[in-house]
C-alpha cells in the first residue's frame, strides 16, 4: 500500500512569514495567515484566485480551514486540518502532495498564524485532560522535555553545557537573521544561570513565545517549473506517532523522528550525510539534540559531543536551524511551518548573511506535543532531483 | 452490549481510597496496562483485569519543577515492579539525574476536602 508522496512529484514554489515577534494590537491569527499567504503567493507569482487547496492547523482556531477559507473568500476543492501539534505542517505538506498528485487540487496553500505572545493572559493553550499525570503537577510541555533531558544525561553523560551550546548556536544564527526576535549577545553562563523552569531545563533552554505566521505554496512538478522562483522539490516525507503522554513514551531518549526520518530518507533515496542543511523543531535545547541523533546526523548518545563548541553554529560541522530557530528567531505556539520556510530559502540561496555555501538538500523536521507527533520532509533543488 | 457503570478513572481512585495502588493487566498480552482504559492497547482482544501493585519501583527519569508561587517539587516517571510506568511526585527528591534508578515506594494520601481525589506520591524506599 502506497502512502507517501512520490519523490519530486510536487514542489514548494512560494514561502513567506507574516509579521513576527510582537504584532500590531488587534491582529488575529487569521490576519497573520492572510498576510503570509499574500506574501507567499507574491513570492511565486500566483494569486488567491489560483488557490483551490487549503491546509492549516492552529492552536487558537477550532476549525482552521473553515475559518481561513471564509477569511480568504476561497471555495476550496480540497482542505485538510490534520492536527499533530507542531508537526502538523510537515504532515499537511505530505497530504497536500498526495492531494496534488491525485488531482484533488492544483494550488495548495499551507498556512499558520498565532498571536500567542500578544494574547498572553487571555489565551490559554488547551491541555488534554489526563488526571493520572496532572496530579503530579508537571509544567507541560517543559517537564516532558526535561524528563527526556535528564534521562539522556543519565545514560550518555550529556551535560547542561552541551545543551547550552545548542542555545548559543541558535543565537549565533539569529544574529545573522534580520527578522529574528532575539539577537542579543548570549553566553554559556547566561544559559546556565538562567532561572530554572523544570530541571535540567532553564529559561534559556526553552523556546521563545512570539506572535507570527507563515505560508507555503505547493504545486505539481509541471507547473512548478513555470513559476517565478526555482522549485524546491519534495523529495521525501515520513510521519510517526508514538504516544501522547510522556508516560507512554517507551524510551525517552529515542523519538519517533527515527521512524519518520527513515521513511523520508528512503523515499528521497538519500542518507543523513547527503543533507546540506537541517531545520529541526527546537522547542527546547534537548529537542535539537534528540532529533540530530534520531535523524541520523550522529549516533545515539553522541548528540552532546556533536553540538559542543559551535558544532551546529555558523561555520560548524552541520548548519542547523539557520533562522535562529524557535530558541531565538520566533516561536508563535507552533514552529513546524517555519522550518519549511527556512529550508526553502536556504535551497534557493536567499538567506543573505546566514546563507549556507552549498545547499542542494535540506531536512525540515516537525515535532508535536511532548515528543509525540514526528513528521519529516526532505527537500532539494533541481540539482538534487 | 454492557454499559460502563464505573469509569476507569473512578475505579482507580476507588482503589486509592482503599489505600491500594491499582493497575490493569492484559491476560492476552501478559503485560501491565497503565493508565487504565476500557480496552487493551495490545490488540484489544481480552478484557483487562484490575490488579494491585506492590507500590514499589524505580525512578526512570526525574525533574525538579519550579513554580512561580510555591516551592519546587520533584516530578518523576516511575517504573513500577509490575511493569507499568506512571508520573508522580517524589517527596524529598532533588530532581537530579543522579537519582535515576533509585528505588521508591508509594504513599497514598487521602483527600481532606470533600470531592477531592486521593493522591499517589512516592518517597525513597530506604527512608521507610
Amino acid at each position: 500500500m502506497r502512502q507517501l508522496p512520490q519523490r519530486g512529484s510536487v514542489a514548494i514554489v512560494g514561502v513567506a512569514e507574516s509579521d513576527l515577534g510582537v504584532v500590531a494590537p488587534g491582529l488575529t491569527p487569521l490576519d497573520l495567515m492572510g498576510q503570509a499567504i499574500q506574501r507567499a503567493l507574491d513570492d511565486c507569482g500566483l494569486s488567491l484566485s489560483d488557490v483551490d487547496g487549503v491546509f492549516s492547523a492552529a492552536s487558537q482556531l477550532r476549525m482552521p480551514t473553515i475559518s481561513l477559507c471564509e477569511y480568504l473568500g476561497v471555495k476550496p476543492t480540497y482542505t485538510d486540518s490534520s492536527y499533530l501539534g507542531g508537526a502538523s505542517f510537515q504532515s499537511l505538506a505530505a497530504h497536500a502532495a498526495l492531494a496534488l498528485e491525485a488531482g484533488l487540487c492544483n494550488v495548495a496553500v499551507i498556512a499558520y498564524g498565532s498571536t500567542q505572545r500578544s494574547a498572553r493572559g487571555t489565551f490559554v493553550p488547551q491541555r488534554d485532560q489526563n488526571e493520572y499525570d496532572s496530579a503530579a503537577r508537571p509544567r507541560l510541555p517543559v517537564t516532558g522535555y526535561a524528563l527526556a533531558a535528564a534521562r539522556h544525561m543519565h545514560l550518555y553523560k550529556t551535560t547542561r553545557e552541551d545543551l547550552a551550546d545548542i542555545a548559543l548556536a541558535a543565537r549565533s544564527w539569529a544574529q545573522l537573521n534580520p527578522v529574528a526576535f532575539d539577537r542579543r549577545p548570549l553566553t554559556r553562563e547566561d544559559v546556565l544561570n538562567a532561572p530554572m523552569i523544570s530541571s535540567p531545563l532553564g529559561a534559556k533552554d526553552c523556546c521563545l513565545v512570539t506572535d507570527g505566521g507563515a505560508a507555503v505554496v505547493m504545486v505539481r512538478a509541471d507547473r512548478a517549473r513555470e513559476l517565478a522562483k526555482p522549485p524546491v522539490w519534495l523529495l521525501g516525507a515520513g510521519e510517526a506517532q508514538e504516544h501522547h503522554s510522556i508516560t507512554q513514551m517507551a524510551d525517552l531518549t529515542s523519538t519517533g523522528a527515527a521512524r519518520s526520518g527513515a521513511q523520508a530518507y528512503a523515499v528521497a533515496r538519500l542518507n543523513p550525510n547527503d543533507i546540506d542543511v537541517a531545520q529541526v523543531y527546537d522547542a527546547f535545547t534537548i529537542t535539537t539534540l534528540l532529533f540530530l541523533e534520531d535523524l541520523g546526523f550522529c549516533p545515539k548518545g553522541e548528540g552532546g559531543r556533536f553540538v559542543q563548541d559551535g558544532g551546529i553554529a555558523p561555520g560548524g560541522r552541520l548548519p542547523v536551524n539557520t533562522s535562529g530557530g524557535g530558541l531565538s528567531y520566533c516561536h508563535p505556539g507552533m514552529f513546524g511551518l517555519f522550518t519549511m520556510v527556512e529550508a526553502t530559502r536556504q535551497l534557493r540561496g536567499e538567506c543573505g548573511d546566514r546563507q549556507v555555501a552549498k545547499a542542494d538538500t535540506a531536512i525540515a523536521h516537525g515535532n508535536g506535543g511532548v515528543l509525540a507527533g514526528q513528521s519529516t520532509l526532505i527537500l532539494g533543488t533541481s540539482a538534487a532531483l | 452490549m454492557t454499559r460502563i457503570e464505573i469509569s476507569p478513572l473512578q475505579r482507580w481512585q476507588d482503589y486509592l481510597r482503599e489505600g491500594v495502588l491499582a493497575y490493569q493487566y492484559s491476560p492476552d498480552a501478559d503485560r501491565a496496562v497503565f493508565y487504565p482504559r476500557v480496552l487493551c492497547p495490545f490488540g484489544g482482544k481480552a478484557p483487562l483485569e484490575w490488579r494491585v501493585s506492590s507500590g514499589r519501583g524505580s525512578i526512570y527519569s526525574i525533574s525538579l519543577v519550579h513554580n512561580p508561587k510555591a516551592d519546587p517539587h520533584a516530578v518523576a516517571l516511575i517504573d513500577l515492579d509490575e511493569g507499568f510506568r506512571m508520573m508522580a511526585i517524589v517527596e524529598g527528591a532533588a530532581g537530579t539525574p543522579d537519582e535515576i534508578g533509585r528505588r521508591v515506594v508509594v504513599r497514598i494520601g487521602q483527600p481532606t476536602a470533600e470531592g477531592a481525589a486521593p493522591t499517589a506520591t512516592f518517597r525513597w524506599e530506604n527512608a521507610e
